[in-house]
């Protein structure tokens, strides 16, 4: 992958990251994720007791979600520009779902002696419903 | 935040510390499961040339689950199986690399009770979390906020 340099000088109010796009969510990108963070609460791959909790089936971990918001994010402002973010979980993402995740920028000034943006960030399923609202604030370089 | 809320006796409780190194091969796996190929996260010389060295996504001390003891949890008196993660926010103020070791600490920061959208009443903690690098500097706070959802109301006849 090629990664493109966000500088202050090149970014206004308004404008939109590209987005990033997850195709089909699958039980084993679930699993990998529970490995991966250690979080094996069995509601997130284990049918039997997601049933037994009224689950139509097991669903992603809200911070699965959350990782591929910081994904589109970091590649827009780059993973050392990141200064905050913050996700809240407004619905469930299911096995099958196509997740798209964006964001735009709504503040750029300078504060503390850094080029800093502050922005909004989503990720929807495919139809249309949010599954997480979020926020940010960077610290861009500068071409100066 | 009235007076019942500022006496919750939850807030301010806090677990012992968590040491955490933090490591290449881990970064490597929670990457690719958040779909990440972001460079930064796998080319050590990249890395090293555009931030000092391999870093950790985002998210990464979510894995800090494996280093926990059970003396690092906090007992929030919750009923987890009505618990749901609510928001979780993170604040960097250094940057970590491969390599660190951090120490995470974890306190009750908030309790908060509001009423549920079907009744009952719903309550919300929020657990901060700062973590130190080796050298004693404060790199990142982490703040998860979890719900406890309402009981259902039991129908009087």
């Amino acid at each position: 992958m090629t990664v493109n340099k966000l500088y202050f000088e090149n970014v206004k109010e308004g404008d939109e990251m590209p987005r990033f796009e997850v195709k089909s969510l699958t039980r084993t990108d679930i699993v990998k994720y529970a490995g991966a963070s250690g979080d094996f609460n069995p509601i997130h791959h284990d049918q039997t007791f997601a049933e037994a909790a009224r689950y139509p089936t097991v669903f992603a971990h809200g911070m699965l979600n959350a990782g591929f918001v910081s994904k589109c994010l970091t590649d827009y402002v780059g993973r050392p520009s990141l200064k905050r973010f913050k996700v809240r979980f407004t619905s469930q993402v299911w096995p099958g779902d196509t997740i798209t995740c964006g964001g735009k920028v709504t503040k750029k000034y300078q504060a503390e002696g850094e080029n800093r943006i502050e922005g909004e960030l989503f990720a929807k399923n495919q139809k249309g419903e949010t599954v997480i609202q979020g926020s940010f604030v960077a610290a861009l370089p500068s071409r100066q | 935040m009235d007076d019942q809320q500022a006496k919750d006796p939850r807030i301010g409780r806090s677990g012992q510390p968590t040491h955490m190194p933090i490591e290449l091969g881990k970064i490597r796996e929670f990457a690719r499961a958040i779909k990440d190929n972001n460079p930064i996260y796998f080319d050590e010389s990249y890395a090293k040339r555009e931030a000092g060295g391999v870093m950790p996504p985002p998210t990464f001390t979510m894995t800090q689950a494996f280093w926990d003891e059970p003396a690092s949890r906090i007992d929030h008196g919750l009923d987890m199986r009505r618990v749901l993660h609510g928001e979780q926010e993170f604040e960097y103020l250094r940057p970590i690399h491969a390599g660190d070791t951090l120490t995470a600490k974890a306190r009750i920061s908030n309790v908060e009770k509001r009423p549920g959208k079907r009744g009952g009443e719903m309550t919300l903690v929020t657990l901060e979390t700062e973590y130190k690098n080796q050298r004693g500097e404060v790199c990142l706070y982490a703040r998860s906020t979890i719900i406890e959802t309402a009981k259902a109301v039991e129908k009087k006849d």
